[in-house]
């Protein structure tokens, strides 16, 4: 345990506050009582399976069900015509068969016209066993007419080319958000291109263009994604069990699409397997197990397998980016433009705010000092599956710092200067933070170059270039990758985020109970991330309660107040907000009561943790224990005082938090084979204040992993038919132990200034950070073949081909 | 068909189609929920349980082929209140986070530890390379099975 001296220990041994602590969650998970969806019985629940598209696009001619329904055991076979029958009184349309996504988009629930994607829901079958309802699918006999996939985002706007969403009257491909626009900009557009021009013009500048693909990968949690409804008949009531990452959104949406009384609608998210976001949207299989619950008046388990979770749920990246570098011939950047084209599959089901319809892909400035920036994204439909930015989204910004710490990488080849002596001349400085990015973004805090050397230190960054270069002089490729990256978390000030109209604040109760006890109830919600304990650890910090005595309550919203979920490093920036001011409430209630008891004015009393105190009289006062009991007691308390602590509030954060890190990976690359080893990864963050550092080191671990998997093996790549080639494990690869190495991490803390405690979230920071850290190195190691660029993942084939000097478009299967 | 296994010490006897697979025996017909089901191409490992004091991936394997063997799930673990050395491991060494890999891992852990008590960091990688975390980058798992290995006090109960 590493509990920083200063915090005193509870009586259980943990630290009142801040510091390692074991999880609360453990004592469940290791013995094998965790309770996930698919764990949930309930008396006459009746199991389902969903009937797929095998094709990308097609029409559908008819469907006979009439043998799947003679299957005995088999209780209901729902088609999307039956689902367009079923009335819904909702404002978003009139039937079931369609359903809005979270970006103002429609979604088709079932299938009734065309299918668009292979994967996608054709009918939905419930039975009395899964096996059976697996059976029954074999015997729906559709009937389809082939249509041309549009599988290249690249030709999807093409004069001629198949037009997807024909259902909503288009005659292209290209998708509109809510505000109407067809391409999102961001930054100046003007002055970003002066700068290039001039740079070009300029024999003492230079220009450096590449197109750098980051391409479709997919989350996977390992808990694959499904829901358990129960629609009581009788009252009305629907309760829905769901790996949900934003219970309270998804009841109001549920609200929305099912035409529900919200009041009537009960969503608990017990334990969730992993989320990396691909548990914030709201999928056809949650609300099929909604209306087979309404149809049957029985319970519907939905759980989904493998290869469902791989084709059909939220993918991630599949930006086409075309990055444009201008700087001078020291190395100092000038200008940096973004060309974007993004596939979003065959519906807008992409999670961000509203008016942030590229997420927060225009944070790409990155982390260095330059005026001029800008950048356009193009969105277009394709005949891929839906979703998007899932998978430690920070709602786009993955691409960004893979973009931007990929070109400056590219920059420092066409200079011949050191890739960590280009970041470090460029780095923002401590004293320009609050600081202004040229696209708007307002980064609170940052000590950015300290950062970075404590980066370089670890890995002893000199010698490692000593020794490349002594290897290379032997035939042996080793490379040295770095990547600084910069993530605005914690969405989000409501007056500029919301989504789907729904403001991103959070709301949070606190009980203290008579004996000095305390409930947090929160609107967040846990997928490993343990807030069971940093939860606690929070309101120990501002209350002196021992975090043992501390219930947190979370993923269920009968239970819990109105929160906007957990995705995008969110919890701890709002949440974590919300937290400490309920705590300082509450602390500010005690005051009142304390001075009442005390017989003294509340001026005079003084905190110390956990217990209010006469000032100058440090023997007269009373713990927060003791304050709890009076506060429910028969003590007279001045007029206008309510008894009890409770209290709640709504945080609205002021602005985003901006955590940061340098990370530096070492690889050695097999040139014979192009097989690449990642020896090692030293990843230094600064996520500000630090609420239980084991917790925050686990994260980045695991974001590591994650890098380590995009930039060498995760791929959903598609055929010129539209077939998924990522939909198995055998084919979607994923680290394992072997391929990752023991990390060394090191951490410097500048705290957020807006933030109550200072911590900024570090949930996604890994995976931003780390994609571009294993490329850079990858690349670093085969520049000597006259490599500047390939795109990931680097397998051993493409970075074999790469040497040759034959690199090729990774995410399709055909050049 | 009628298939009879000893799990955790206890005998069960059901009914059961042929082409059940261990994991949902396991799972449904048995309620022991901690053995977990993740990918059905015996890839991700997070349904690993013991047969025959074997580490076996139970998505992989029918009901019918446990017949008369002895299994073991991470229900089996922990004896009474007390946790079993590896079980403690990863609380101990924060290897897990979401838990839902996390009985698999023991259960492959605790067989390499059984097999095996002065594992080598690279041999503990090797043995749990056929199971996937998500979460922890894998290195605190390394480090809670090694945790485990080195602190054999409690009772071995195979």
């Amino acid at each position: 345990m590493t509990t920083a001296p200063e915090v005193p220990l509870s009586p259980a041994g943990n630290p009142m506050g801040f510091g390692s602590m074991k999880r609360v969650e453990d004592a469940r998970f290791v013995r094998g009582q965790g309770n996930y969806v698919d764990d949930v019985h309930l008396p006459e629940m009746l199991h389902s399976a969903i009937l797929r598209s095998p094709y990308a696009h097609a029409r559908i001619i008819s469907i006979d069900k009439s043998a799947a329904e003679a299957l005995p055991g088999v209780v209901l076979v729902i088609t999307g015509e039956m689902l367009a029958a079923v009335p819904r009184p909702s404002l978003l349309g009139d039937n079931f068969a369609w359903m809005p996504t979270l970006s103002y988009d429609t979604q088709a629930v079932l299938a009734t016209d065309k299918v668009r994607f292979q994967g996608q829901e054709v009918a939905f079958v419930i039975a009395t066993d899964r096996y059976i309802a697996k059976d029954a699918l074999e015997l729906i006999n559709v009937e389809y007419e082939m249509l041309e996939p549009v599988m290249d985002a690249k030709k999807a706007m093409d004069p001629g080319a198949p037009v997807i969403r024909d259902d909503k009257g288009q005659t292209d491909n290209s998708i509109t958000d809510v505000h109407g626009a067809k391409t999102w900009e961001s930054g100046n557009a003007e002055a970003t291109a002066a700068a290039i021009a001039a740079a070009e013009a300029d024999p003492n500048c230079v220009v450096v263009t590449e197109q750098i693909l980051y391409p479709r990968v997919h989350p996977s949690p390992m808990e694959t994604c499904g829901s358990v409804a129960n629609l009581d008949p009788v009252t009305g009531q629907l309760t829905l069990w769901t790996t949900s990452q934003a219970p309270h959104a998804h009841r109001t949406v549920y609200a929305m699409v099912a035409g529900l009384p919200e009041q009537k609608i009960r969503v608990i998210s017990p334990d969730v397997g992993g989320g990396f976001g691909n548990k914030v949207g709201v999928y056809p299989g949650y609300v099929l197990s909604v209306v087979g619950s309404l149809l049957t008046g029985k319970p519907v388990k939905w759980v989904e397998d493998r290869n469902e979770n791989l084709v059909s749920t939220s993918f991630a990246r599949d930006y086409h980016m075309k990055a444009t570098i201008a700087a001078t011939r020291e190395g100092k950047i000038l200008a940096v433009d973004v060309d974007v084209l993004a596939d979003h599959g065959a519906f807008n089901g992409v999670a961000q705010p509203t008016n942030y319809p590229a997420g927060f892909f225009n944070i790409f400035s990155g982390s260095y000092d330059y005026p001029n920036a800008h950048c356009k994204v193009t969105p277009v439909y394709t005949n891929k599956a839906p979703g998007g930015v899932a998978y430690a989204c920070s709602f786009r910004i993955t691409e960004a710092a893979y973009v931007i710490e990929r070109v400056v990488d590219c920059l420092a080849a066409e200079l011949q200067m050191d890739p960590a002596d280009l970041r470090l001349k460029n780095l923002l400085r401590p004293e320009q933070f609050p600081y202004m990015s040229p696209t708007g973004w307002e980064y609170d805090s940052g000590g950015y170059e300290k950062t970075m050397r404590v980066a370089m230190d670890i890995a002893g960054y000199d010698e490692l270039r000593r020794e490349q270069a002594e290897k290379r002089a032997k035939g042996e490729y080793m490379g040295i990758g770095i990547s600084f990256f910069t993530e605005g978390v914690g969405a989000g000030p409501r007056k500029d985020m919301d989504i789907l109209g729904l403001g991103m604040a959070d709301g949070i109760e606190l009980r203290v109970h008579p004996t000095g006890k305390a409930v947090l109830r929160l609107s967040v919600q846990s997928q490993g991330q343990a807030h069971e304990t940093t939860f606690a650890q929070i309101v120990s910090h501002e209350l002196g309660i021992p975090p043992e005595d501390i219930e947190v309550v979370h993923g269920d919203t009968d239970q819990t107040p109105f929160g906007l979920g957990t995705y995008g490093s969110r919890s701890t920036p709002v949440s974590g907000a919300a937290a400490s001011i309920v705590s300082r409430k509450v602390r500010d209630r005690a005051k009142i009561v304390a001075a009442a008891a005390l017989e003294c004015s509340p001026d005079d009393l003084e905190w110390e943790l956990g217990r209010w105190f006469v000032k100058g009289d440090h023997e007269r006062g009373k713990t927060i224990q003791e304050i709890a009991l009076l506060s429910h007691g028969s003590l007279e308390l001045p007029e206008g005082v309510e008894g009890h602590l409770d209290a709640t509030t709504v945080y609205n954060p002021p602005n985003l938090t901006y955590p940061y890190g340098c990370y530096i990976c070492v690889v050695d690359v097999d040139v014979a084979t192009g097989q690449v080893k990642v020896r090692r990864f030293i990843a230094v963050d600064d996520c500000g204040t630090r609420i239980n550092p084991m917790i925050v080191e686990g994260q980045v671990h695991g974001g590591l992993a994650d890098g380590i998997g995009m930039a060498l093996m995760e791929l959903i790549a598609f055929d010129e038919d539209g077939n998924c080639l990522g939909g198995s494990f055998m084919d979607y690869l994923l680290p394992t132990a072997v391929e990752c190495p023991n990390y060394e991490l090191g951490e410097t803390v500048t705290p957020s200034p807006h933030h109550p405690i200072g911590a900024k979230g570090v949930g996604e920071s890994a995976t931003v950070g780390s994609p571009a850290a294993v490329v850079n190195a990858v690349i670093d190691a085969i520049s000597p073949f006259g490599v500047r660029h390939a795109d990931m993942p680097l397998t051993p084939a493409n970075v074999w081909r790469a040497i040759q000097g034959r690199p090729i478009r990774t995410d399709m299967a055909v050049e | 068909m009628q298939v009879t296994m000893t799990v955790n010490g206890t005998e069960y006897s059901r009914d059961v189609e042929p082409r059940m697979l261990l994991v949902h025996f396991i799972r449904e017909e048995l309620r022991l929920r901690g053995t977990h089901w993740g990918c059905d191409t015996s890839n991700c490992g997070t349904c690993v349980l013991w047969v025959d004091n074997e580490p076996v991936k139970s998505c992989t394997m029918l009901a019918v082929m446990a017949d008369g063997r002895e299994v073991r799930t991470v229900e089996g673990l922990a004896n009474g209140a007390e946790l079993d050395p590896i079980q403690q491991g990863f609380i101990e060494c924060h290897g897990l986070q979401c838990g839902f890999c996390t009985p698999g891992m023991m259960m492959t852990g605790r067989w390499l530890i059984d097999n095996n008590p002065n594992m080598t960091e690279e041999e503990i990688r090797e043995g749990i390379s056929g199971q996937i975390c998500r979460c922890t980058g894998y290195k605190n798992i390394v480090d809670a099975i090694q945790w485990a290995s080195d602190n054999p006090k409690a009772e071995v109960s195979n």
